[in-house]
């Protein structure tokens, strides 16, 4: 196991090794630098500002720079949206709202879901059934932006229960963007707990559960739900991701000083250290959930042990 | 000897978009107390859906019990709830399924599968239902069975899973066991393991047991009475050598045929023409006298009574009654009864 996670981690570091040296180039293929919108400097002054930042060295000069910071752990200096601001504490201070709606909201998202599929597939064909899927469908097709003002125009606006946006009220205002985030991993966790529930409970090994005499719930709980959460870890990768790329939006929406926020504003003023740091950031949350959803395979299912469980 | 479990004119019902499937139309028999009653017929005669009725395991959308009775220690088992069936399933009657590489869960340590009906049907402690899992595991004769309660399905042989689904069938010391096939999917060599390891817990736990197969070698083997199966009726039941040397039904005649042995001269293998009855609109008469060369016109119009063959065995078929043709069942079947005392081809000696 400390084995398979060592070479796990080797990967990952060549992996967000390329993630860097890939978005270092595109961002300087595209047009437009940090500086091209202060039409105000002369051009001695922007020779100036480019020097300082070290924006006027031949590009490998910049790349081997930037590559050397980063093994040192320096993500550089913000150029323009935080002037001068060292680009680490400005994910640091920022993660905190983000962290907490995508929790909030994942975890929200994955227990209902859960629930409403496990219900949904025990009252196969009733209402409860068929509403479940209702819900599935629009949580699936209905994007987060559209729930967010929804949202907003509903609790916010015309009920006033949560504040409409902004990240004044602690936990009152993450409610309502956690919410907007829930949509998607809920209904994919309903959709496929259904299925893999509706086929688990045909299996032969419940029938001889059936057989010992367990009652219905002891069924459904102790011997169909572990068999049929597999497929469903499956998902939370791609659902870590809806959730990431739902933020950009909702935080947008809701104002949220997060970092979802902060990244789509870096990219409109050309930001590069901070385009950067958030990139990477985002990338090591990524490799490191797809490697924790690994884990949890083992976990959930035995005949998927990584080397060194069977003894 | 004492009956300990009563089928009678058991019907049932198969709701489906098609209409009404008749899987099971008029069965009855007993099962006496330590016996081994073989239930055999080709696939879809009925012989698994009796069983599961037995412990109410169809599933209760569409299977309908139409009329009859499954009495067992005095109760009507078609009348009880689900509660009621919950205490009876796993401790009174247990039941061993046919695939053992998916009758395990895959995620639960086989100890705690083993635990379950211990802990469900019985007041003890964890610890104590644990040593009673390893003393199982013991029995059905898995080695260093400690060492492998917390192991998972995966980790055991297919006829080693067997044998947990055996001891896990056992653990209540139940008054019947139903065996549906449980060798079908195990090899040769294993089947004949767990044949012997099932007649040897017989003995031990006096259990009656109800075993299901097409494999006639096998119910040779572990019977004491067979009872013959066809289109949702029970065609023929007698002890295992009424039926093997003295058959009546042309069912059971055309089955016995059909078996391969080892003095079996032709390189042809008899097989029964035709295929069996649609229980969708099952036949007016005799279901199988579609496919038998024996049939009587009265087989076609109106269904056979059981005509009694001796105190222990009785056969549907109107060839018994005593207004009908003397026919000649096929040769196979003369040479077995030949061998059978008592039987009009009797030529003397003993089985």
């Amino acid at each position: 196991m400390a084995k398979y996670i060592g070479k796990r981690l080797i990967y990952m570091v060549i992996t967000l090794a390329l993630i860097a040296t890939f978005t270092f180039f595109l961002m300087k293929v595209l047009p437009g630098s940090p500086v091209a919108s202060a039409d105000k400097l002369s051009p001695e002054q922007r020779a100036v500002v480019e020097a300082r930042y070290g924006l006027d060295k031949p590009l490998p000069v910049q790349y081997f720079d930037y590559m050397f910071g980063l093994l040192q752990g320096d993500l550089g200096i913000s150029i323009n949206q935080f002037k001068g601001k060292d680009v680490t504490d400005v994910i640091l201070s920022r993660m905190g709202p983000s962290a907490q709606i995508g929790l909030q909201g994942m975890l929200l998202g994955t227990v209902l879901g859960i629930l409403l599929g496990m219900i949904a597939a025990l009252r196969q064909n009733s209402w409860v059934d068929y509403s479940s899927t209702f819900i599935a469908i629009v949580g699936i097709s209905i994007p987060s932006f559209v729930f967010a003002s929804l949202l907003q125009y509903w609790f916010g606006l015309k009920w006033g229960l949560f504040p409409v946006a902004l990240w004044k009220d602690g936990f009152m205002s993450s409610v309502l963007p956690s919410i907007a985030l829930a949509m998607f991993p809920l209904a994919t966790a309903a959709r496929f707990i259904r299925t893999e529930m509706i086929e688990v409970l045909g299996s032969d090994y419940i029938t001889l559960a059936k057989a010992k005499g367990a009652s219905g719930s002891e069924i459904a709980f102790k011997h169909a739900f572990r068999n049929a959460l597999i497929p469903l870890v499956t998902v939370l990768g791609p659902m870590a991701v809806a959730i990431l790329t739902g933020s950009l939006v909702v935080e947008q929406i809701f104002a949220i000083p997060g970092i979802g926020e902060q990244f789509v504003k870096s990219i409109m003023v050309n930001d590069f250290a901070i385009i950067m740091g958030t990139t990477l950031f985002f990338s090591v949350f990524l490799i490191v959930i797809i490697l924790l959803v690994d884990i949890l395979y083992g976990v959930i299912d035995p005949r998927i042990r990584l080397s060194g469980g069977k003894n | 000897m004492e009956k300990i479990l009563q089928v009678k004119d058991l019907e049932l019902s198969f709701n489906t978009q098609g209409g009404e499937v008749k899987a099971i139309r008029g069965v009855n028999f007993d099962l006496y107390k330590g016996e081994t009653l073989a239930i055999v017929g080709e696939s879809g005669s009925g012989k698994s859906v009796t069983t599961k009725s037995i412990m109410r395991l169809l599933p209760e959308s569409s299977a309908e019990f139409k009329s009859g009775e499954i009495l067992f220690g005095g109760r009507d088992l078609t009348k009880l709830s689900d509660k009621e069936m919950q205490k009876i399933r796993g401790k009174e009657i247990s039941m061993i399924f046919q695939d053992p590489m998916t009758s395990l869960n895959p995620t639960m340590p086989i100890g705690r599968q083993l635990t379950e009906p211990l802990l469900k049907h019985q007041k003890i402690s964890k610890t104590e239902a644990k040593k009673v899992a390893i003393d199982l595991l013991r029995l059905v004769g898995m080695p260093k069975p400690e060492l492998r309660m917390k192991q998972y399905p995966h980790q055991f042989s297919g006829g080693q899973r067997q044998r947990i689904v055996i001891a896990i069938s056992l653990a209540c010391n139940p008054k019947i066991l139903i065996a549906d096939e449980p060798t079908t999917a195990l090899d040769v060599t294993i089947q004949a393991q767990i044949l012997e390891l099932m007649k040897d817990l017989q003995k031990k736990i006096d259990t009656s047991i109800i075993f299901i197969t097409h494999d006639l070698g096998v119910v040779a083997n572990v019977a004491d009475r067979v009872a013959v199966m066809y289109g949702g009726k029970i065609v023929e039941i007698g002890t295992v050598d009424e039926i093997f040397y003295n058959p009546q039904h042309p069912y059971t005649w055309g089955l016995l045929s059909s078996m391969p042995s080892l003095d079996t001269e032709d390189a042809k293998l008899y097989a029964i023409p035709g295929t069996p009855p649609d229980l969708l609109d099952p036949p007016k008469g005799d279901a199988f006298a579609l496919r038998s060369e024996y049939a009587l016109k009265i087989d076609m119009e109106q269904n056979p009574p059981f005509f009694k063959v001796s105190d222990t065995h009785s056969a549907a078929t109107w060839l018994l009654h005593p207004d009908a043709p003397r026919v000649e069942p096929p040769l196979t079947v003369i040479e077995r009864m030949k061998k059978f005392p008592g039987s009009r081809y009797y030529e003397g000696g003993a089985l």
